[in-house]
């Protein structure tokens, strides 16, 4: 029954990813030539004018281009022109640097604030204020302050991952059943011991949904950061074919930006799923 | 230090102590020395001149006490003229300055990636700064806020910048004022008015009332040029049409969105708009005052006076280039040098169109102007005073401006011209010049005379 289930799913699937890209064919056929113009002037115009090419590639273009992308995803033609690899490369690290820096302060502060009512209503309206800060506002000040492109990107992660992480670890020590830490109490289990066996695999699964979260918002983030600071990455390769108007390799950028994101999630849904236990 | 003082003074010792005689300590001297050095810019001839005689005295007497005593029986200047007559200081000085080693090797250049930036490209690709002795990375950036930025927080060393932005820059204006310098002009010419295809018919800028412009950057030759021509056809470019601040890559796509009617932008940016078919050239930048400045190769002070040779070094890459690209037999083989995603990342026909100025001009018909765009290096200070005179007359500077003082600080035209000398190029003898911007000319020495005979202007 599951598995004709998904095999229907699965058909399905192919079914709308084949109509999409029928549509999105036919959609950007060209229109044949539309103007007649003299050879002289037409050999310094391009397709788009000529052939009434549409702005927006087919579907055919595009696969054309991802296949020529990955057959040599590493190449490096200088500072300026990296094969796509090497740009993922550097979004992933980034991304990995400030991901992990936020997992460092956030879960063990998260720990301390959710194990004390005091620090946690203390804290609390500052947090607020500074969780639905946009990630890209705090920019031009990261510029300004530290005084270096790459470093300031890695900071953007660094805050926009922190929040999620932050609440969800003080949500999850601060609601662990009472009880089991009163059955720890009563077997005078000390403070330090209480929170490593007792609290951590408790509030793990809620952690590791802020973990999750942050993972994904911080994938978002990288990209728009790199576009404005520029430099390497894939969102300044997204950049730089926007600049030459190259519809195609955005397109491409997009989808891998896509797959990579998914990637990442997944690995954290993994983690999420071995801590998890059955009440 | 001791190298950079005159080794013709009979009562300084050459080998130790605070040699000058003027400071109690070395410490004391070398950070005047340094201070001085600051303003030295200008003499840097003279001080390779004191270092070679240093040298060659240092080298003929090697006991101080023995070049003492003839220097104070013969006296300096006969001294001087002996060494000179068997020992060529003047050679010896002008090979000691072409050689001075770069204090930096590895050098970060910013560009944006416009036809504008092609000596700073080219150098790369086509080995003028190895020739130089120097190893030059150029980076593309995103936009002239974010290479301001990086230029001031020395990520790059030097940068392509639009030639009001060092002016804005020293001056504070949007930003902390910090000294810069502009020893080069990198292009001039090579801008256009493009408006979208659909305004064919209206050539006349008197029916532009309520259209929408695009313009690179606030302090820039186009903003300056596009409010310039409108007001000369008698539209207020504050009231009566719109002008838009855009990155040039999104222009074009803002074009073909219809959300802009029209920009005056750097090329190739102008070329793609005709190239993708959603523009035609109204005219040409060149149109409203040939010879005009665009960019310029800029750097701050404190990375001249740092690294007095790499700048020196870097200046003479890019005059050189500059020179080679100044040559029209060059242009197609320039075009394919900057054409990769490692640089410009255009498509080389449009490119081309653009250096070698026979181009298709969106309306069906082909053009041709050798002088579409130019490049000329001098870094003329009268340019530098019709821009502050501009700042004024839109009201981007406020009060009193010492246009003079202003342009001689940043535009460094005293050191470039006697580069290109050594370099055995002929740079003008005067920074300044006048020219005539759609008809109406400019006296440099007369400014606020110039800003006030302009009937549109913002009230200050």
């Amino acid at each position: 029954m599951t598995s004709s289930l998904r095999l229907r799913a699965g058909l399905v699937s192919i079914v709308l990813l084949a109509a999409f890209l029928g549509i999105w064919h036919l959609a950007t056929r060209s229109t044949g030539t539309t103007t007649t113009m003299s050879p002289e002037y037409a050999k310094l115009m391009g397709l788009t004018a000529t052939q009434g090419k549409s702005a927006m590639p087919g579907p055919l273009d595009v696969g054309a281009k991802l296949w020529e992308h990955l057959r040599r995803p590493f190449y490096d033609n200088g500072p300026n022109d990296k094969g796509l690899g090497i740009q993922l490369g550097y979004s992933i690290a980034r991304v990995g640097l400030g991901y992990l820096l936020a997992v460092l302060v956030a879960i063990p502060l998260g720990f301390l604030i959710g194990m004390s009512p005091l620090l946690s209503k203390a804290l609390d309206p500052f947090i607020q204020v500074l969780k639905p800060i946009s990630p890209l506002a705090w920019m031009p000040l990261a510029l300004y302050t530290i005084k270096d492109s790459s470093i300031s990107a890695i900071f953007v992660i660094f805050i926009c991952s922190i929040w999620p992480m932050l609440l969800n670890t003080v949500f999850g020590v601060a609601s662990v059943r009472k009880e089991w830490i009163n059955v720890a109490r009563t077997l005078e289990v000390g403070t330090v011991r209480r929170a490593f066996t007792v609290i951590l695999p408790a509030a793990a699964p809620t952690i590791l949904t802020g973990m999750r979260i942050s993972i994904g918002i911080a994938w978002l983030v990288i990209v728009a950061a790199e576009m404005l600071v520029g430099g390497t990455g894939i969102g300044y390769f997204v950049w730089n074919e926007w600049n030459n108007l190259s519809i195609t390799n955005v397109i491409i950028a997009i989808l891998l930006i896509g797959i990579v994101g998914m990637l990442l999630d997944q690995v954290l849904a993994r983690f999420t799923r071995m801590v998890t236990f059955p009440e | 230090m001791s190298t950079f003082d005159n080794p013709f003074d009979a009562d300084r010792s050459l080998q130790s102590g605070c040699v000058c005689g003027q400071h109690s300590s070395t410490a004391e001297h070398e950070q005047a020395a340094s201070a001085l050095r600051c303003e030295a810019v200008e003499s840097e001839e003279k001080r390779y001149e004191g270092v070679v005689a240093s040298a060659v005295m240092r080298a003929m007497f090697p006991q101080d006490v023995a070049r003492r005593a003839f220097l104070k029986s013969v006296g300096a200047s006969t001294a001087l003229a002996a060494l000179s007559q068997f020992f060529p200081l003047q050679t010896a000085t002008e090979v000691f300055a072409q050689a001075g080693t770069p204090e930096k090797k590895d050098l970060k250049v910013g560009f944006i990636p416009i036809t504008c930036a092609t000596p700073i490209i080219m150098a790369a690709p086509m080995g003028f700064y190895a020739k130089h002795g120097l190893n030059v990375e150029v980076v593309k950036t995103a936009g002239w806020a974010v290479i301001r930025d990086k230029t001031i927080n020395k990520e790059y060393d030097a940068a392509h910048m639009l030639a009001p932005m060092p002016i804005a820059i020293s001056l504070g204006l949007a930003a902390n004022a910090i000294p810069f310098a502009v020893p080069a002009i990198e292009n001039i010419n090579g801008q256009g008015i493009v408006l979208a295809t659909k305004h064919k018919d209206k050539r006349d800028p008197k029916d532009w009332k309520g259209m929408k412009f695009a313009i690179p950057f606030d302090y820039s030759m186009h903003n300056y040029l596009l409010r310039y021509y409108l007001a000369e056809h008698g539209l207020d470019p504050d009231t009566d049409v719109q002008l838009r601040s855009v990155p040039p890559p999104e222009m074009v796509a803002n074009l073909r969105a219809d959300n802009i009617d029209g920009f005056l932008a750097p090329d190739n940016i102008c070329q793609r708009a005709i190239y993708d078919g959603v523009g035609f050239m109204h005219l040409l930048s060149k149109e409203i005052w040939d010879g005009h400045p665009c960019c310029s190769f800029a750097a701050s002070r404190e990375f001249i006076t740092t690294a007095p040779n790499s700048f020196a070094a870097l200046t003479r890459a890019i005059v050189d280039a500059t020179a080679y690209a100044s040559k029209a037999e060059n242009r197609k083989q320039i075009a394919e040098a900057i054409a990769p995603a490692n640089y410009i990342n255009a498509p080389v026909t449009v490119l081309e169109q653009v250096l070698t100025g026979t181009y298709a001009d969106g309306l069906g018909g082909v053009k041709t102007d050798a002088k579409r765009v130019d490049f000329d290096p001098f870094p003329w200070q009268s340019f530098a005073v019709w821009m502050l005179t501009q700042m004024k007359r839109w009201g981007q500077i406020k009060g009193d401006v010492d246009y003079k003082a202003v342009a001689e600080q940043v535009y460094l035209a005293t050191d470039t011209k006697k580069l290109m000398t050594e370099m055995g190029l002929s740079p003008p003898t005067t920074a300044y010049k006048s020219f005539a911007v759609m008809g109406k000319t400019f006296d440099p020495a007369k400014p606020e005379d110039y800003v006030a005979s302009f009937k549109i202007r913002k009230a200050s």
